[in-house]
């Protein structure tokens, strides 16, 4: 009769007999996925944004019901679900608590990849995946904070859209394209809200579904970095593999407990965390025409905006310097002759660009420059790591002591960006620029000195 | 029957339920449980009318002393047109005359219910006879029916005065009561409403107990 043979029985057998891809995926994805058993705390990170999204689509939903996307009405509509709507108070800063946790849950799930070597070989495919999430989730956030049509709103919106004009020739071409108009207004506002509320959404789910799949088609790693499936039992299983469900849908709920816990005491007992989740200035009707004393992007922006500032002319000078030496570095690795050449001919070409007077470009468009570079230097971490282990415990001491430097580094940049410049701070953001961008291109060399550890043959597990 | 471990009693053999792990499956679900209550109710909550629509339902005044006999003035409430209309002599004695000719001459329905102090004399279904207020949407689809027509000016109508609805052809006299054989079969639905002072209707509430 072409039904599908099934071991289930009732409402279930009925189903699987007809469409047996349901528990096949299941099984595939949750009750047979053979997950390691060491995971540990920096292995919570990648449900409990999984967990965030569902919570940003829910809230987000129940506020684009109220919401009104016109310039006129937004700020307003948006005061009227706070006040107005029962229990609108809550789905608001529902939705605003969850962006920030959104990226510290995704920063804390980098973090792990760059200790544990996750986006090493087989898994490349995934961490590109996630790169992608990533930037869609940037853009996610920048099309929603405009809604709110406040101070920081327009003004933060103007900024970002300005960096495109930067670029020669079409720069403002495609920031009246974005804008919708020549400046920053109602048809801005309409296009951002249509952006944010479907049309980055679906690329989000679509590419957390790749992310996910990618993952499983080859297993995941784990805090001692070797590959589990090298040691199977009788019948193909890990032996240090257990089944996804159930052991790590409880774990993760446990974890969720604590994540919620977090969550909860920032949205019912400090949404706005003094200014940095919630700005101040965003409860200013927008007004095109007068700019608050203080801007800055929102917390997780603030790293990369820091780097955009501290590009000045001086810093150009030492830009063309370090791609001198990356050249000559480069230049001495690589053996092929047509490499060699190539290698040469961009130092020359990045040098004209950024020393050469009459031919440079602007410190203004060398900083978006370096700002995008930031963010995308993430991606290229499956090509820069030339370590011979993926681990972190099974490589020398030091190599925890860069990691750290960058992770201060990382930090300070974050907080100068959440604060006015002064000479003194963009000389420091210079330098922790410069010691970011060392820790990502200068990789190839640093992950290889040292002395290694040997990597055991089975995973480092203690029964608790 | 499978067996039953007891609790603390180290690992259990399979085909026996597990104590332990059941009474802490409950227990978790139960908690979580309360968890996903207590996010679900302001969600909720949060579809329902705000205090701002809560606020514009709001009960109207309005000033009658400008209505000429025959004519009607219509004000909104709760965004649904409500209708004053100043009733003549001829129109009072012509809802004495089309009893037979009414769907629901005492305006027994429930569908529409109309109170029980606009019924002192059904053929009248008001507080006062010269004013008969109304909500004017038909009881059929909800369209505003076109009228007040005085007797012999509308062929749908006939001899009697009343209004007509322009969407599928369903009538009503004076009292707001629906003719036979219409699309409608309730009567037009009353509003609570009270008069303030003999110029000044209060559309909205109805305290009074006459």
């Amino acid at each position: 009769m072409g039904l599908h043979a099934t071991p289930y029985k009732g409402l279930l057998g009925w189903i699987d007999a007809r469409m047996p891809s349901l528990m096949q995926a299941y099984r595939t994805h949750m009750s047979e996925y053979y997950a390691p058993k060491n995971f540990n705390f920096w292995y919570f990170f990648g449900s409990f944004a999984l967990m965030v999204l569902v919570i940003q689509i829910v809230s987000g939903i129940l506020l684009a019901m109220r919401y009104k996307p016109d310039s006129q009405l937004a700020f307003w509509s948006v005061e009227s679900i706070m006040r107005e709507v029962s229990g609108g108070w809550f789905i608001r800063y529902m939705h605003s608590t969850g962006a920030s946790f959104f990226f510290i849950a995704v920063y804390m799930h980098m973090f792990r990849g760059l200790l544990y070597g996750s986006y090493r070989k087989p898994r490349e495919l995934v961490w590109i995946f996630g790169s992608l999430i990533f930037l869609c989730l940037m853009a996610e956030s920048f099309f929603g904070y405009l809604l709110p049509w406040g101070q920081m709103s327009f003004w933060g919106a103007q900024v970002i859209i300005n960096l495109f004009s930067s670029i020669p020739h079409i720069g403002d071409w495609i920031s009246t394209l974005i804008r919708g108009d020549y400046v920053v207004g109602d048809a801005t506002l309409n296009r951002f809200f249509s952006l944010h509320v479907v049309a980055v959404p679906l690329v989000l789910l679509v590419l957390v579904v790749a992310h996910i799949f990618a993952l499983h088609d080859v297993g995941s790693n784990n805090p001692d970095g070797i590959e589990i499936k090298d040691r199977t039992d009788t019948q193909g299983r890990p032996l240090d593999g257990i089944p996804f469900h159930p052991y790590y849908t409880v774990h993760d709920l446990y974890g969720l407990g604590f994540f919620f816990l977090a969550y909860c005491a920032v949205l019912f007992f400090a949404p706005e965390v003094g200014g940095v989740f919630l700005e101040g200035n965003n409860f200013i009707p927008a007004d095109p025409l007068q700019t608050p004393n203080h801007i800055a992007p929102l917390w997780y922006f603030t790293p990369y905006y820091s780097i955009l500032r501290a590009t000045t002319a001086e810093f150009v000078v030492w830009l063309a310097i370090s791609a001198v030496v990356l050249g000559a570095m480069i230049f001495l690795r690589v053996r092929q002759q047509w490499l060699r050449i190539t290698v040469a001919a961009l130092v020359v070409f990045a040098v004209a660009l950024l020393a050469v007077p009459g031919v440079r470009l602007d410190p203004k468009l060398w900083g978006v420059v370096l700002m995008a570079l930031s963010v995308l230097s993430f991606a290229a971490l499956p090509w820069l790591d030339q370590s011979p282990v993926k681990s972190i415990r099974y490589r020398p001491g030091w190599h925890r002591i860069v990691i750290g430097v960058f992770v201060v580094a990382f930090f300070v940049l974050g907080y100068l960006g959440m604060n006015p410049p002064t000479p003194g701070r963009t000389l420091v953001a210079q330098v922790c620029a410069a010691l970011y961008f060392s820790f990502f291109f200068l990789m190839p060399w640093w992950s290889r000195m040292g002395s290694f550890k040997p990597v055991p043959e089975r995973v480092h597990y203690a029964a608790h | 029957m499978t067996a039953v471990a007891q609790t603390g009693e180290g690992p259990v053999e399979p085909g026996q339920i597990d104590r332990e792990r059941r009474a802490a499956i409950i227990t978790a679900s139960a908690v979580g449980g309360v968890g996903c209550v207590a996010v679900a109710v302001p969600m909720v909550a949060s579809l329902w009318p705000s205090e701002r629509e809560k606020a514009a339902g709001g009960p109207v005044q309005v000033d009658i002393s400008s209505i000429d006999p025959g004519q009607m003035k219509i004000v909104e409430w709760r965004g649904k047109p409500v209708w004053i209309l100043h009733r003549t002599p001829e129109m009072l004695a012509s809802l004495k005359e089309d009893h037979e000719l009414l769907t629901d001459p005492e305006s027994r329905r429930t569908g529409f219910p109309t109170p029980e102090w606009a019924l002192k004399d059904p053929a009248l279904r008001s507080i006062k006879p010269d004013y008969f207020v109304a909500i004017g949407i038909c009881t059929h689809l909800g369209c505003s029916p076109n009228g007040p027509f005085p007797a012999n000016e509308n062929p749908q109508l006939g001899a009697f005065p009343g209004f007509v609805c322009p969407c599928h052809g369903s009538t009503f006299d004076v009292a707001g009561r629906v003719f036979k054989n219409k699309p409608a079969s309730d009567n037009l639905e009353i509003p609570p409403y009270e008069f303030l002072s003999d110029t000044r209707l209060l559309i909205g509430e109805h305290k009074k107990s006459a």
